[in-house]
């Protein structure tokens, strides 16, 4: 067990002060999959399969963590990152000396260890001053890496109001022609999705709709901001947004990416089947939107088939009959000519 | 006139909600586009690069960020809404973009041992229906025990206490019962016109009368005698022939068996079927030659049956 590396903060819910301890026994658990060895406790049992590959899966957990050499701006970003991810992020504070465009052993080290798939890596050096990087895991093996510069920023601390309460789900907006029209930020849009999302929630509190990441790609730079929404009322029901500066505001500007090859993407996507919405039958929409719906019937004798009943046309039987009828249907057609 | 004056405040109507609306529309060229489940907005406009140079950047990003901001909770609020515990939470769609996911989704896991043999079997799963308790049964049900309390009887069965749910077997019975408890033990009870006769019921054991048919009794102490006195083992053909084709059963499924294993076994099963099949006939004529000491015809009952 490398006793280099302690979280911060232990990411498991429930367990507070004492689970130190409790987090190695886990983690040694970890060391043995299921495979091997066989959960003996319940407990075990269901820290293993909340770490087992899930038809609906967990929140995404991302590790932050130094490289070799860090700046005073680059540990204090990643201190403000990490307070946007809580719960669900694990900061650690020794210094690893990686490079992870070279080698990313150690990293996927870590991510099996704490279950995340997300990570933000920050180093400095002459080369690259103030470099964060930004990556995600699939599979504990590594998907995507985009690096981006620091050219400016302004810590949480240095904004001096209120803040957002921890755990928000933040609004995401990703302004700019880029993120429409560029690969790679496309991807960008992809992994800061992925990372400042939150838990994948079906309501939200409407008062609670409080924090909103902005993202502006501009010129070759992207820009990061992060206000907190204020609803003041307006004269319908939808209130008028107002906002407020306060978290950490970044100037990145876009260094080197790792991408993943198609095939790796394409099967980090592939969806269960349980997971696909199932088709109804016999339903279908036109482009209008019209819902229509289709009735099997069996087949209808038309000769036998119900319709309404005009007494006066019913045929009559015989010679005097049909004279009587003729008599009878004459008036009622003359009434008819008046009018 | 009537109809200028309509035409008025209708005007003045639509006036007041573009003065109520102005405040929270936004002009843009190009829509956004929404992913409500994720609560992210992606703005496709082009950014005016000279007003963002002229302007101080924070406050041009911090009006595009509003305006953006504001059609993003128009979008979010046009929504359906609920109220949970005395709070308004709207209802968030799927959502769209899709993301990579985590792990590869769970391969599906292999059958346990019990599956696997619910399924050879041909077991279903079989949910149990809610039973509700009774209350009324239950008052019955205490107000007997009370009563076998009090006279230091036992409660009748379950047949008789009422349940909510009584089958037929149990109404018969106890109909039966209530008809047999009379003081004349039910002899004078009449019958409905399509009700059965109650089977089961009688006499266990059939002896015969004390002093009946003196000759029929000596004949058969006499015949008991003899079968006593005589030295040779009586034989029931019938029963020797069915417990041999037994052993034979036997031996043939356990080298079978010892053979070829589930298949085997199953061709044994087979087999074995038939023999039994087979013994019923040769029982039967090996009843009608053996039985050849005692009378034919009468003992044919009475006599012990083939195995089945």
């Amino acid at each position: 067990m490398q006793r280099r590396h302690f979280p911060l903060l232990s990411i498991h819910v429930g367990y507070f002060k004492a689970s130190a301890i409790k987090h190695t026994s886990e983690a040694t658990k970890m060391k043995q999959k299921e495979g091997v060895i066989k959960p003996k406790t319940k407990r075990a049992k269901r820290f293993l399969d909340n770490r087992a590959p899930k038809l609906t899966e967990n929140v995404k957990n991302a590790m932050i963590m130094k490289g070799g050499n860090t700046s005073m701006t680059v540990t204090q970003a990643l201190k403000d990152i990490y307070s946007l991810k809580k719960p669900s992020a694990v900061l650690y504070k020794k210094k690893n000396i990686t490079r992870p465009f070279e080698d990313s052993t150690s990293l996927e080290f870590f991510s099996k260890k704490t279950d995340s798939s997300l990570f933000l890596f920050g180093s400095h050096n002459k080369k690259r001053p103030n470099n964060l990087i930004f990556g995600r895991l699939f599979d504990f093996h590594v998907l995507d890496m985009i690096e981006l510069g620091i050219e400016k920023y302004r810590s949480l601390s240095e904004i001096k109001n209120s803040k957002c309460p921890e755990g928000t789900k933040p609004m995401l907006v990703f302004a700019g022609e880029a993120f429409d029209h560029d690969d790679d930020h496309k991807r960008l849009k992809s992994l800061l999705t992925d990372f400042f999302r939150g838990p994948v929630v079906p309501s939200v509190r409407l008062a609670g709709l409080e924090h909103v990441l902005h993202f502006t790609a501009l010129e070759g730079k992207i820009y990061m901001r992060s206000y907190r929404s204020l609803l003041k009322k307006s004269g319908c029901r939808t209130p008028r947004i107002e906002l407020e500066e306060i978290g950490p505001s970044f100037d990145f500007v876009l260094r080197r990416t790792h991408l993943a090859s198609d095939d790796l993407y394409k099967t980090a996507h592939r969806q269960p089947k349980a997971l696909k919405p199932k088709k109804k039958k016999n339903i279908s929409h036109d482009t209008f939107g019209t819902k229509f719906g289709r009735l099997h019937m069996q087949k209808q004798d038309l000769a036998k088939l119900q319709t309404r009943k005009m007494k006066g046309l019913r045929k009559r039987r015989g010679p005097a009959a049909a004279a009587a009828a003729a008599g009878e249907t004459s008036p009622k057609t003359a009434k008819v000519e008046v009018e | 006139m009537a109809a200028c004056s309509i035409e008025d405040v209708l005007a003045k109507a639509e006036q007041d909600e573009a003065e109520k609306l102005k405040s929270i529309t936004v002009q843009k060229e190009l829509d956004l586009e929404f992913d409500i489940g994720n609560l992210v907005a992606y703005d496709v406009n082009r950014i005016d690069i000279r007003q963002f140079r002229e302007q101080k950047k924070d406050d041009f990003l911090r009006s595009l960020a509003r305006d953006n901001t504001q059609l993003l909770i128009n979008e979010i609020w046009k929504h359906p809404t609920e109220r949970v515990e005395e709070v308004i939470v709207v209802k968030l769609p799927e959502p769209t973009t899709v993301l990579p996911r985590e792990k590869p989704p769970p391969k599906p896991r292999p059958p346990t041992k019990w599956e696997e043999f619910a399924k050879l079997k041909g077991i279903q799963k079989k949910k149990k229906t809610n039973l509700v308790w009774d209350d009324v049964a239950k008052n019955e049900l205490h107000r007997l025990r009370n009563i076998a309390r009090a006279q230091k009887i036992k409660v009748p069965g379950v047949g008789l206490t009422p349940t909510a749910q009584q089958s037929k077997t149990d109404l018969v019975r106890a109909v039966n019962v209530a008809k047999v408890s009379t003081a004349s033990a039910g002899k004078f009870q009449d019958r409905l016109p399509k009700e059965k006769a109650p089977r089961n019921t009688g006499k266990k054991r059939k002896f015969q009368p004390v002093i009946g048919n003196f000759s029929n009794e000596k004949q058969r102490q006499l015949d008991l005698l003899k079968v006593m006195d005589s030295k040779k083992p009586r034989l029931d053909v019938n029963k020797a022939v069915n417990k041999q084709m037994r052993e034979d059963d036997r031996e043939e499924s356990a080298a079978k068996f010892r053979k070829g294993g589930k298949k085997g076994r199953k061709g044994g099963n087979f087999s074995g079927k038939g023999k039994g099949g087979k013994g019923k006939g040769g029982g039967g004529k090996g009843r009608a030659g053996g039985k050849g000491q005692g009378p034919p015809g009468g003992k044919k009952g009475a006599g012990k049956p083939g195995k089945r």
